[in-house]
C-alpha cells in the first residue's frame, strides 16, 4: 500500500492555522490550545485509515480536535484560569489599543457562553463551515446547530450590552459623553 | 453558569428594544458580532503555522517513509514543547 503521505501532510499543515484559532477560541489559552492541536494532529495521523478519502479533511481534523477538547474539558474543567495573559500573547497584530480592548471584551463575553453555543458559533461564524458541516463536527442535528448559533448571538449581545454599555461604541469620547445616561439604563 | 437577564438592545445600535419574551437581534448587532468573531479568529490564522507543527508533521512523514510504524510517538524533547502538567502524547524523552 502506498498512502499519499505528502498530500496528507500538506493538507494537515494547511489546516493548522485554523485549527489553532478554533482551539484558542475553545479553551482561551494559547499553550493549551497548541497542545490540543498537536494531539489532534498525532491522533489524526495515527488514524488516517479511518479518514474517508474524498471527504473534507479539515472537517475531520476539527472533529478530532473538538472531541479531544470535550474529553479533556470534562477532566479538568476550568483548571486554567490564566486565560488573560496567554491569550493576549496570541493577539499580536491588532492595529491599536482601542481595538485590542474591544477584542478583549469580546473574547471575555465569548468565554461566558456555554461550550455548545461557543463552538457552534465559531465553526459557523468564523471557521467558515456550513451548518451541515458544523453539525457533523459536533455530532448533532443541523437544527441544533442553528439554534445554538442563534442563542450564542443573543447571549453575546446581551452580555456585551449589559456588562459594558460602551462596547461597540463609536469611540471613547462618545462613550464618555453618554456614560452618565447609560448608567441608569444598565441597572434597569 | 452565568445566568443573565434577557438580552437587551444596545443603546448605540439603532435597534428597537426587544420584546421581553423573544430574542430579536438587529442586523447591526449580528454584523458586529460576526466581525469581531472573524477578527479574533483571523488574528490567529494570520500567524501561520508555528515551527512546532511543521516539524511534527515532517517527522511523522519521515517516519512513515522509513517504514516505521505510524503510531510510534514522535514527541521528542527537541521539538515538542514541554508538558508541565501531563504528558498528553508520547514519552517526554
Amino acid at each position: 500500500m502506498a498512502p499519499p503521505n505528502k498530500p496528507v501532510r500538506d493538507v494537515m499543515l494547511a489546516a493548522v492555522p485554523s485549527l489553532r484559532a478554533f482551539a484558542i477560541s475553545l479553551c482561551g489559552n494559547v499553550d493549551r490550545a497548541d497542545d490540543l492541536v498537536q494531539e489532534a494532529l498525532l491522533r489524526a495521523w495515527a488514524n488516517l485509515d479511518s479518514f474517508e478519502p474524498g471527504t473534507n479533511m479539515s472537517a475531520w481534523l476539527f472533529t478530532i480536535l473538538r472531541n479531544l477538547f470535550r474529553s479533556e474539558y470534562r477532566k479538568r474543567r476550568r483548571e486554567v484560569e490564566d486565560a488573560d495573559g496567554s491569550y493576549a500573547e496570541a493577539l499580536t497584530s491588532l492595529p491599536d489599543q482601542a481595538s485590542h480592548l474591544e477584542m478583549d471584551e469580546f473574547r471575555k463575553a465569548l468565554e461566558q457562553l456555554p461550550t455548545d453555543q461557543r463552538e457552534s458559533l465559531i465553526l459557523v461564524g468564523a471557521s467558515g463551515f456550513s451548518y451541515e458541516e458544523a453539525a457533523q463536527i459536533c455530532g448533532c442535528a443541523v437544527g441544533t446547530i442553528k439554534s445554538r448559533v442563534n442563542r450564542a448571538r443573543s447571549r453575546l449581545a446581551a452580555i456585551l450590552s449589559i456588562e459594558s454599555a460602551d462596547d461597540f461604541g463609536p469611540d471613547h469620547e462618545t462613550r464618555a459623553a453618554v456614560g452618565n445616561a447609560t448608567a441608569g439604563w444598565r441597572r434597569s | 453558569m452565568n445566568k443573565r437577564k434577557a438580552p437587551r438592545a444596545h443603546p448605540y445600535m439603532e435597534v428597537e428594544p426587544a420584546p421581553k419574551s423573544t430574542v430579536k437581534l438587529g442586523p447591526d448587532i449580528k454584523v458586529k458580532i460576526g466581525q469581531q468573531l472573524r477578527a479574533m479568529y483571523s488574528d490567529v490564522v494570520n500567524q501561520g503555522v508555528p515551527d512546532r507543527f511543521s516539524e511534527i508533521l515532517h517527522r511523522l512523514d519521515q517516519a512513515e517513509e522509513a517504514g516505521t510504524d505510524r503510531k510510534e510517538p514522535v514527541g521528542d524533547a527537541s521539538t515538542v514543547r514541554k508538558k508541565e502538567d501531563e504528558g498528553t502524547n508520547g514519552p517526554p524523552q
